[in-house]
């Protein structure tokens, strides 16, 4: 059994990765996407933390993490905020019907 | 050259100071009375003043125009002025020693071509302050006149702005020390006589008078500029060292002993930073000679010598060049005239011309015993005295000592003639045309259309003998070619004969006078062309008096008449004169005694001297070549009894018998005094010039060996060399009785047909006389130029009318024609190819966009395959690439 080292933890990242990608393609929901995009930002920021902890050595990889939780937080509010304007105009949040802007 | 002596001679160039001012004053009068008098300024400022308003009524308010006392004041204020400045630098000239009379007033470099140097120069020697005497002088009694003249002219400022114009323009003639300056005012004169004898131009006659003297005196011009290109060409050259005559750019000054004496002297041209042994273009063989002159020859290089030297105005020279001497205070020379005394040996010299543009080394000049060295500028120039120079040079920069620069000079040739030849032809056919001689002499009589003072001034005294001035001042080029100075004096003797005879039988009283000027510029040209260079100018003097005189008197009987007769033409025919001597006593003497002046009848009067002069070395001259000396003696005597008779027939018509008309007596009275006394000067004039400036024994009263005039004008016509037999007292006083004896019977005959008691039917019985018609008319020259030239000109326009219509429109029509054809092609291959291209690039790009734009299909999927393709599609290039080396 080796000690946890940086493969682990960009294991984990890249499955949070590939998750978050294959849920971003195959949902039509909105809030899915929105969900899947979730999950590809913590994959990023797990990936921040772990090379900061075992290549450089410092705090830089942490304060760009705390900037994408803040990120993602502000994201998933003003993305479900136009979900739920969506829903209202469209009754569904279905991302392919928004079709508008086409032609 | 005359004796010389004293340790340095040096004629300084500010000498003149005053010079410039001559012709500006009378040039700042004309601005004044036609800038101010004529109420323009005054117009100006109050348009000025009133800019915003723009009604009618004020620009068409009439002109102030100043009253006749300001413009009178102004224009005689100007004409003293300058007379007082000529004078005052006159008594500078006979203040100086003769070879030494060379005023210079440097003005300004108009222009530097090259090796040319264009200078706006005046200069005065004895013969340009002569004419400067005359022109102030007599224009200013002529301007008193015409105060009194003109008085009730509505045009008074503008008559004394032209007055005042043409001076300036005659004196920058005369004063000019380069054919450039003569030049302008050689035109400056054309276009003032225009004006002046147009003056009255709602008169259609007068207006093409004025126009007919313009156009040909525009023939003569060409000659003019014709024969100063052939002679600055002519001059444009330098010797080789193999006697070639080349043209050469370099700049050279030459030093030589002036002709007649051994030569003495060698030339080199260096650069400033060169120094005395950087010379690399001189020839070897040319060097050795430079340091070792004449050594066959060894000039004596004992006693003293004397260096003459001409440049630019402002240069400097140093002796010997000496530069340290120039550094511890060595006083250079000033050119443009030095004369200077050194002791005998070699001496070199520097020259820095003006501005210290470039600086010239002429090395090893050698000065003999009392042996005289020009150095001069050699090449083109346009300036009288480097030219005079260059043709003083002997012996120059030719080892072999043979050819001289003169002779290079008369070596020229263009066709079988002489360079100088053609040149001086050309010269004289632009005298001819402004001192109006055969063939281009119709213009003067025309031109008596214009006011009578104008006829004094212009037409008598001043602008036409600028072409005797011309000849005089180039003397020394005339004097190169007998053939040209035989066309001179021929064509003088002809126009002297001719004109005469035209003048028998006028009725006009200005005609008669205007046909007399054309004769005695004949005579005039007899002298110049003859080599009697003195004389002529003589002549010109007394006849400036006499002929002014004359004018003026007339002038003043044609004022008189005018309370009988008031129209042009009547007030001045002879025909209704007569007798005025009872009411115009003073015109009457003033007239007599110029009428004994030009007829030469009594000895002791102006005219007996100069003509007497001009017909004595006529006879025996030496100096032309094609025609004897005796024709031209005979032509010319025959002329002075036709101007006796016809003077005496003019004087018995207008002032003996009894007029037709009886209301003359009464009602014709003397004319002002302004004008009266203006005619009493110069009758004064007329009878003491001859005597005073042409007689031997009045010279030698002054100590000198000739005539006054003749030693006066000796400097300036001395490089002229003329030769004439001496026959002897016997013969000289013989041909003086014989014109006199001449004279005389022509003024009896005069008086037997025309005097007191002439028949009533003078007039009628004139006109049987065998071709009266033929001399009345003038023999036709008028007609037949009318007839040929001028006719054969408007032949020509309506050819070059054709050929403008014809052959220089078809031109520009087929060029047009073939332009809207090349013009069509290019408008088809730009409509289908260009125009094509440029559509099939739009419509294409318009296709793709509707082929592409089915890739935007708004669904985020679709994307999101597209990029992991992409990544996918570089992450396996990258794997390939980089693992499968």
């Amino acid at each position: 059994m080796q000690p946890i080292g940086l493969v682990h933890y960009l294991t984990v990242g890249a499955v949070l990765f590939g998750l978050g990608m294959f849920t971003v393609m195959t949902r039509r929901n909105a809030v899915g996407i929105l969900l899947g995009v979730e999950l590809i930002l913590n994959a990023a920021a797990l990936n921040f933390v772990a090379f900061e902890h075992f290549v450089t050595g410092g705090v830089a990889g942490q304060v760009f993490t705390v900037f994408i939780i803040i990120l993602a937080a502000s994201e998933a509010a003003i993305g479900l905020a136009i979900v739920l304007q969506v829903y209202r105009g469209y009754r569904s949040i279905a991302a392919d019907r928004l079709t508008d802007l086409k032609n | 050259m005359p004796d010389f002596e004293g340790p340095i001679q040096q004629v300084d160039v500010d000498h003149g100071h005053y010079l410039w001012l001559i012709a500006l004053l009378p040039f700042l009068g004309a601005c004044v009375n036609a800038i101010y008098s004529s109420g323009l300024l005054a117009k100006a400022v109050e348009a000025f003043a009133n800019l915003a308003r723009s009604d009618e009524d004020q620009r068409h308010a009439p002109r102030k125009i100043a009253p006749n006392s300001v413009v009178r004041a102004v224009a005689l204020s100007a004409m003293l002025g300058a007379f007082a400045v000529t004078v005052y630098h006159v008594v500078q000239l006979v203040s100086l020693k003769p070879d030494h009379r060379y005023l210079l007033s440097h003005v300004w470099r108009m222009a530097r071509f090259g090796l040319l140097d264009i200078n706006f120069d005046f200069a005065m020697d004895p013969l340009s302050g002569l004419m400067c005497c005359i022109i102030t002088g007599v224009g200013s009694l002529i301007h008193v006149y015409a105060s009194s003249y003109m008085e009730n002219d509505p045009d008074y400022w503008r008559f004394f702005a032209w007055l005042n114009l043409f001076v300036f323009s005659m004196l920058l003639l005369v004063l000019g020390d380069n054919f450039f300056v003569m030049f302008f005012g050689w035109e400056g004169v054309g276009l003032c006589s225009y004006g002046l004898i147009g003056f009255w131009w709602k008169d259609y006659k007068k207006a093409t008078a004025g126009m007919k003297a313009f156009v040909v005196n525009r023939i003569g011009d060409f000659g003019f500029i014709t024969g100063l290109a052939m002679l600055f060409w002519g001059l444009g050259g330098a010797w080789t060292p193999e006697s070639d005559y080349a043209p050469d750019l370099d700049q050279r000054f030459v030093a030589a002993a002036p002709a007649g004496e051994e030569a003495a002297a060698s030339e080199e041209r260096e650069e400033e930073p060169g120094g005395p042994e950087g010379s690399s273009h001189a020839k070897p063989e040319h060097k050795d000679a430079a340091q070792k002159p004449e050594s066959g020859q060894k000039p004596d290089t004992t006693g003293q010598g004397y260096l003459t030297m001409t440049a630019y105005p402002g240069a400097l020279l140093y002796l010997d060049d000496s530069r340290t001497e120039m550094k511890e205070g060595g006083k250079p020379l000033t050119p443009p005239f030095v004369r200077h005394q050194l002791p005998g040996g070699y001496h070199s010299l520097r020259i820095q011309p003006g501005n210290g543009v470039d600086d010239q080394l002429v090395r090893h000049v050698a000065f003999g015993g009392d042996k005289e060295v020009i150095v001069t500028l050699i090449g083109p120039t346009v300036t009288f005295r480097q030219i005079r120079d260059q043709l003083a040079i002997h012996e120059g920069h030719d080892p072999k000592g043979k050819h001289t620069f003169l002779e290079a000079l008369k070596d020229r040739r263009t066709g079988s003639h002489m360079l100088i030849t053609v040149a001086c032809l050309l010269l004289f056919l632009g005298a001819c045309g402004k001192s109006a001689q055969v063939p281009l002499y119709v213009w003067l009589p025309d031109a008596m259309a214009g006011p009578t003072p104008v006829s004094a001034l212009i037409h008598a005294a001043t602008m036409v003998t600028a072409g005797v001035y011309l000849i005089a001042r180039l003397s020394f080029v005339f004097s190169l070619s007998p053939t040209a100075c035989g066309v001179v004096s021929l064509v003088g003797a002809f126009t002297a004969l001719f004109a005469a005879s035209m003048g028998f039988f006028q009725y006009d009283i200005k005609k008669v006078l205007a046909y007399s000027t054309v004769s005695q510029l004949g005579f005039m040209f007899i002298g110049v062309g003859v080599g009697a260079y003195w004389a002529g100018v003589f002549h010109l003097m007394t006849h400036a008096f006499f002929k002014a005189c004359l004018f003026l008197a007339a002038g003043s009987v044609i004022h008189g008449m005018h309370a009988v007769e008031h129209g042009e033409v009547a007030s001045q025919d002879m025909r209704n004169m007569g007798g005025l001597k009872k009411v115009m006593p003073l015109t009457r003497w003033t007239y007599l005694l110029a009428c004994m002046a030009i007829t030469a009848v009594p000895p002791g009067l102006a005219g007996f001297w100069s003509k007497d002069e001009i017909l004595f070395k006529a006879f025996t001259t030496k100096n032309i070549a094609h025609v004897s000396g005796v024709t031209i003696y005979v032509m010319g005597l025959t002329a002075a009894a036709f101007t006796s008779f016809y003077m005496w027939r003019s004087y018995y018509l207008t002032f003996e018998g009894t007029p037709r008309n009886p209301k003359v007596l009464k009602d014709v009275h003397e004319s002002p005094n302004a004008m009266t006394y203006v005619l009493a000067t110069l009758a004064g004039l007329s009878v003491i010039a001859g005597v005073l400036f042409g007689a031997s024994w009045m010279g030698k009263l002054f100590g000198l060996d000739g005539p006054i005039l003749e030693s006066w004008l000796e400097p300036v016509l001395s490089q002229a060399k003329v030769h004439f037999a001496e026959p002897g007292a016997t013969v000289e006083y013989g041909l003086m009785g014989l014109s006199v004896g001449l004279a005389i019977s022509a003024w009896a005959v005069a008086r037997y047909f025309y005097g007191e008691n002439r028949a009533k039917d003078w007039d009628t019985k004139e006109q049987r006389v065998p071709g009266f018609t033929t001399l009345h008319n003038k023999y036709w020259v008028d007609e037949i130029y009318a007839a040929t030239i001028v006719k054969a000109v408007l032949k020509l326009r309506l050819v070059l009318a054709g050929m403008d219509k014809y052959v220089v429109d078809g031109i520009v029509n087929g060029v047009s024609v073939v332009t809207r054809v090349v013009a069509w092609i290019n408008g088809w291959i730009d409509s289908t190819f260009v125009d094509g291209a440029v559509n099939f690039l739009a419509e294409g790009t318009l296709k793709a966009g509707h082929k592409l734009r089915g890739l935007q299909t708004g669904r985020i999927q679709n994307y999101i395959y597209g990029a992991l393709g992409g990544v996918a599609f570089f992450a396996l290039l990258q794997y390939f690439l980089a693992f499968n080396k």
